[in-house]
């Protein structure tokens, strides 16, 4: 028997699999597949304070080993969330992380108020998006302002608090180290890198948006070196993503730093990935005689 | 309700331009309905492919598609006993009918016109291709419609022409209860324009680059004009692929 229980911020999760924010909507169209208390916890759909209608299409392309996305955060809000999702996401028997992004300080704020409500469990701050203009990204680009970001959303609310880091930086490692000191529970990485595929016969990007954020198996490598980096660099937990379509990928986030590991493309292909990872990650334990899934966070050894 | 099965390719076929595969699964075609498609995956590349259901006889799905890139490469070089991941029947497909419906298809566009000649009673079909080598199912729809025209842009087969000058002949000639189209966009907006003049309700099926298929991931948006005359964004995979000629934002 393996323990898959691990502990993120102080929320306990049955097993280490989470589906990515983003990738899976809010629940319902997965909960057809598999009960939703097999994860241990879903990461739902980023929100803004109003809806958003997104970014115009093409939003996906193709990759070597990956995708771009540049859906642009299309969301119902805040107040539609309440209403419309909630009350049925948290009958589901598993742990609810809520995504936010805003543009400014204040809206973060007043975001993480009205989101702290009966039935969320951890609040994720995206300050990483690439998709939408100067917001979400600018925040997590600059050590100062990815602090205040973390300060206003702490400041209002009763909930621990992750932030959601993006890769596109140059130190990774700074980022995390001003969020930690602006009072984060925990930290979320990697979002997605940007990117840009052409259309070869009409010479135009794939992208309506012209470019968008990589993920898949193509940034495995770079999460795993983020994650690294991050958790020699903090002392709060990691939940760890990109790029993971197995068990091993898990396991090899988690050996980086990762406490906990968020899967998302790998749904978009195979909507069964989140449960069969996690049974994967469980098999990988048995077969290497680990009793407790959490043991494997933060076990490399460097050279 | 939707499925992930892995079935066994019961026949499969390939020429320059086409491929066909037929795969057993009853759930699948138990379930199927026309206007729905299929989500493939295809093996190497990240990204299922979504393809329309061309028909089903039996137990058996058949799909038909045009050889364009990597995926659709893979999958015409599929041989019978292979066993294909297959993700559906996925979306809202076109409504059913009782009265005479017209069915109009272009290219790729035609095979699932065939599953909707499959299921119903009484329909017409007009078939648009670039050019003869490229002409689809003609004659299978010759025996599962009362009147068929064929178009093709340079004239090699059937009248010279596009669809919506054959679909606006049919119309002026009988009455129709709808107006069903799947094709190039371009060739929707005419048909649609030429199924409102004449006052017959149409609907067609849109195309959009896709990932997961069930409506989580928002990335086949697709703008639609809501009930108050409002732009809003509407998923392919799940609201669609088939929408009412109305609904859709024809310049969006
Ligand atoms: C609901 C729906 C039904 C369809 N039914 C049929 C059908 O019955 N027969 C047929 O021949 N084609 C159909 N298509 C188009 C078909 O999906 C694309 O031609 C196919 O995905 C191209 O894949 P590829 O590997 O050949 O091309 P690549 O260029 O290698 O594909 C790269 C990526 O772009 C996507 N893509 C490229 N072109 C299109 C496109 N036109 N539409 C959607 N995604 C695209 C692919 O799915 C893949 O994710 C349908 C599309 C949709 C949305
Ligand atoms: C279609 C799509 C939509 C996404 N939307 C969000 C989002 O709303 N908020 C967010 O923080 N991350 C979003 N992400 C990023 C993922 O949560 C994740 O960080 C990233 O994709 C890397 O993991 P993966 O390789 O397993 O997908 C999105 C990713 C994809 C592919
Ligand atoms: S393809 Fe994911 S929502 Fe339509």
């Amino acid at each position: 028997m393996v323990d898959m229980r691990v502990d993120l911020a102080g929320v306990a999760l049955s097993n280490p699999i989470v589906s990515a924010s983003g990738t899976f909507g809010f629940g319902r169209e997965y909960a057809k597949f598999y009960a939703l208390g097999e994860l241990g916890a879903v990461s739902a759909k980023g929100l803004t304070l109003h809806g958003r209608p997104g970014n115009p299409g093409p939003r996906i392309a193709e990759t070597p080993s990956g995708m771009l996305n540049s859906v642009g955060l299309q969301n119902p809000g805040v107040e539609g969330f309440l209403r419309d999702e909630l009350p049925w996401l948290k009958t589901q028997g598993t742990k609810i992380i809520v995504n936010l992004s805003a543009g400014t300080v204040e809206e973060f704020a007043q975001m993480a108020e009205l989101l702290s409500v009966d039935g969320v469990d951890l609040l994720e701050v995206n300050i990483s998006c690439p998709n939408v203009k100067c917001e979400g990204l600018a925040f997590g680009t600059r050590p100062e302002t990815a602090a205040a970001a973390t300060e206003a959303v702490k400041s209002h609310t009763h909930l621990p608090v992750m932030v959601k880091l993006s890769p596109n930086v140059t130190s990774i490692a700074e980022i995390a180290r001003a969020v930690e000191g602006a009072g984060a529970d925990a930290i979320s990485l990697i979002n997605t890198l940007l990117g840009m595929r052409i259309d070869l016969s009409t010479r135009r990007p794939i992208l309506k948006n012209n470019t968008g954020g990589l993920s898949g198996p193509a940034v495995l490598p770079v999460a795993v070196r983020c994650i690294h980096d991050v958790y020699a660099a903090v002392k709060v937990p990691l939940l760890g993503m990109g790029g993971v379509e197995t068990g091993e990928d898990a396991a090899e986030l988690m050996m980086a730093g990762a406490s906990a590991v968020a899967v998302g493309t790998a749904i978009l292909s195979d909507p069964m990935a989140p449960v069969r990872i996690r049974d994967e990650l469980k098999e990988f334990c048995e077969s290497h005689g680990i009793s407790e899934v959490r043991s494997l966070t933060g076990s490399l050894e460097v050279w | 309700m939707e499925y992930i099965i892995n079935a066994p390719v019961t026949a499969a076929s390939a020429g320059p331009v086409y491929g066909v595969i037929t795969i057993e699964s009853p759930e699948l075609a138990g379930e199927a309905s026309p206007g729905q498609f299929l989500h493939i995956r295809c093996e190497g590349y990240q990204l299922r492919r979504p393809i329309s259901i061309a028909g089903v006889t039996g137990n058996r799905l058949t799909v038909i598609f045009e050889i364009k890139g990597k995926g659709t490469r893979w999958l015409s070089r599929r041989k019978p006993g292979d066993v294909l991941d297959v993700l559906g029947p996925l979306g809202h497909g076109f409504p059913e009918a009782g009265g005479k419906v017209l069915l109009v298809g272009g290219g790729v566009g035609v095979p699932p016109m065939h599953f909707c000649a499959q299921r119903l009673k009484d329909c017409d079909a007009v078939l648009a291709f670039r050019s003869k080598d490229r002409a689809l199912l003609t004659e299978e729809m010759g025996a599962l419609c009362k009147a068929v025209t064929v178009m093709t842009d340079d004239g090699s087969l059937g009248e010279k022409g596009f669809a919506a000058q054959g679909v606006a002949a049919m119309l002026a000639q009988d009455r129709y209860e709808a107006v069903f189209a799947c094709g190039p966009k371009i060739m929707l907006k005419t048909t649609f324009e030429a199924a409102r003049t004449a006052g017959v309700p149409c609907w067609v099926s849109l195309e959009e680059r896709m990932g997961c298929g069930l409506g989580a991931c928002l990335t086949c948006a697709t703008p639609i004009r809501g009930a108050d005359g409002q732009k809003v964004m509407k998923e392919a995979c799940k609201d669609g692929p088939v929408f009412r000629g109305e609904e859709v934002i024809w310049d969006g």
